[in-house]
């Protein structure tokens, strides 16, 4: 049954722009995926680790400036670009959690913000690199061959393909050894310790590969939207982030991808009923809801919804 | 040298304000361990209520102020009643989510009554700048730094000279003694959410006419009660105003001789050195509060 409905997914995941003409309709759908995998990449480190990072925007939005800026100013190639803002994002990933995941709880997340806020103001204030809060408009669509991937069905893939690496990615680590240290660290640090679990150096671990991802989501953005300003680093993208993770449900694969698509979908619905702050506001009722009504997460119910009707 | 001192009493006027925010934030974080992130939405809220009162009932300044402080005293104990209590026994994280949901919801709550577009809050004090020697100060300015100091002294008398005071103390020491002497800790709670709300209410009513009102201004606001409350240790009144004191002036003086472009990243910047370096903050030996 479970198998039967994978299969139906990614055949649909795969044919989708064939019946899906509607481009509005396939760029809710890219984004959906770009948000898909950021939420992975928040998933990581909230989800396995327990650390909530509030912060996260300013690793998309740093990997969607380096994708941005290689291409447009020493004009590296798309495919060339991507990897240097993932390596790039990873690295600032291991910089700011060496620093800050000394510290746990609120401190953790006062300074994951406080990161990201200095990380805007400098994207806002270096002119020279930044151009400012002008943004850089422009950004090269990337090119396959002889191919531009500039429409949108053929973008799709470039996403799909991003999402479902991220997705191995995400998997692979989880099922590891490093996944198994990840959760003991969750569940209870002192006690991972004592039996010998490394716990900085599992925390950067994580921080690095979420820093990654979330760089990644950042550079298929830029090239999406071809314009990157200092908007990327709005906290509203980390609160999304966190309402998908949390709302899909925290620590568990299928969850972050659930709610990534549902609050996109879900927003661009309301959006069409009413207008946006209304959007906005039935977003931070939605989230309270969801702590009091489904604290684990849509995925983590559905679970325990059907191993009960098979007992 | 003119310059410096013409800073130093900007700061100090600024200081006062966020000095008021960080009180109402380390009180709420220090005593019921919640990271209160709507903590801006009510300094936003006191705001438009000053907004309110002045432009649209055109009652006194400080009638508006205490207009602001009551606004801010309501909401702040009905979101502690209706969301907070049932969620007490929970971890700090899903508090902290709902309290990002408020904010959320409480910033676009605001956006559809009031509007995008900044609000400029009328006031009537004259305009032309007091002169003393080397400084020069509006009227205003002098008027918000007088009630932010009265507003903090009454704070301290609060905490240190009534049994509302001494119930938050001995909550805040230990919470399970407390209860077992007759402390009604959900009074306590829903107490100490309604007046650190009202203090941060206070604050947006007195800067909300030395700058303009709008949605977003608690983000900003919110960010830097959380610097003051590093700055001076959780629960730690003198710390916190302390803490709102030094925040004002540094970034007075760092807009002024390094860049106004980084004003909001002096914030910032405190919140990650301290917590690197010094995480108990500046001026506490241990956590307390009072």
């Amino acid at each position: 049954m479970i198998r039967l409905a994978r299969g139906l997914g990614a055949l649909l995941a795969l044919t989708l722009p064939f019946w899906l003409a509607n481009p509005y309709f396939l760029h809710v759908v890219i984004m959906a995926g770009i948000f898909g995998v950021l939420a992975l990449s928040l998933n990581l480190l909230l989800g396995y680790t327990g650390q909530l990072s509030l912060g996260h925007a300013a690793f998309f939005g740093i990997g969607a400036y380096t994708s941005a800026l290689l291409t447009l100013r020493l004009e590296w190639s798309f495919w060339l670009a991507l990897p240097g803002a993932v390596a790039l994002t990873a690295l600032a990933g291991w910089l700011i959690g060496r620093l800050a995941l000394k510290l746990r709880g609120a401190y953790f997340v006062l300074v994951t913000i406080s990161f990201a806020g200095v990380i805007s103001l400098v994207s806002v204030n270096w002119m020279e690199l930044t151009n400012g809060p002008l943004g850089l408009p422009g950004v090269p669509a990337p090119e396959l061959g002889p191919w531009s991937l500039r429409a949108k069905s053929a973008y799709y893939y470039l996403v799909l393909a991003g999402v479902a690496l991220s997705y191995l990615v995400c998997a692979r680590l989880v099922g590891s050894r490093i996944g198994r240290a990840f959760l003991a660290l969750r569940e209870n640090e002192p006690l991972a310790e004592s039996v010998g679990v490394d716990v900085t150096h599992y925390l950067v671990l994580a921080a690095v590969v979420s820093a990654g991802l979330a760089g990644l989501a950042g550079g298929l953005y830029a090239h999406y939207t071809r314009f990157v300003s200092p908007e990327v680093f709005l906290f509203t993208y980390t609160v999304t982030m966190v309402v998908m993770v949390v709302a899909g449900g925290k620590g568990t694969l299928a969850g972050p991808l659930v709610g990534a698509l549902l609050f996109t979908a879900l927003p661009e619905a309301l959006r069409l009923a009413t207008s946006w702050q209304w959007q906005m506001l039935a977003y931070g009722v939605l989230l309270v809801l969801l702590v009091f009504f489904l604290p684990r997460g849509i995925v983590p119910a559905l679970a325990a919804w059907r191993a009960r009707r098979a007992s | 040298m003119e310059q410096l001192l013409q800073h130093l009493v900007n700061g100090l006027v600024l200081g006062g304000t966020y000095a008021l925010l960080g009180i109402g934030l380390t009180l709420i974080f220090g005593l019921m361990n919640v990271v209160n992130f709507a903590h801006g939405e009510f300094y936003t809220l006191g705001a438009y209520a000053a907004f309110a009162a002045l432009a649209l009932g055109g009652v006194d300044f400080v009638v508006a102020v205490l207009a602001a402080i009551g606004a801010g005293a309501l909401l702040g104990a009905l979101c502690e009643r209706v969301l907070l209590r049932p969620l007490r026994a929970e971890s700090i994280d899903t508090t902290m989510l709902v309290m990002i949901g408020v904010w959320i919801a409480m910033q676009n709550g605001e956006l559809l009554v009031w509007g995008g577009v900044a609000k400029s809050i009328p006031h009537p004090f004259p305009t032309a700048p007091l002169v003393l020697g080397p400084v020069s100060i509006a009227p205003l300015r002098v008027f918000v730094l007088v009630l932010a100091a009265g507003l903090i002294a009454a704070s301290y008398l609060l905490i240190h000279r009534t049994k509302l005071g001494r119930a938050m103390r001995a909550t805040f020491q230990d919470r399970d003694t407390a209860a077992l002497m007759g402390v009604r800790i959900s009074r306590i709670h829903t107490a100490t959410f309604a007046f650190g709300s009202a203090l941060a209410a206070a604050a947006g009513a007195l800067l909300g006419p030395v700058f303009l009102a709008y949605p977003s201004m608690g983000d900003l606001a919110a960010l830097k009660a959380f610097c003051v409350v590093i700055l001076g240790g959780l629960g730690n009144l003198p710390g916190a105003t302390l803490g709102g004191l030094l925040l004002g002036i540094a970034e007075e003086l760092g807009a002024g001789y390094v860049s106004s472009g980084y004003r909001d990243a002096v914030g910032f910047v405190i919140i990650i050195l301290v917590l690197l370096l010094r995480p108990s903050g500046l001026f506490a030996r241990e956590e307390r509060i009072g």
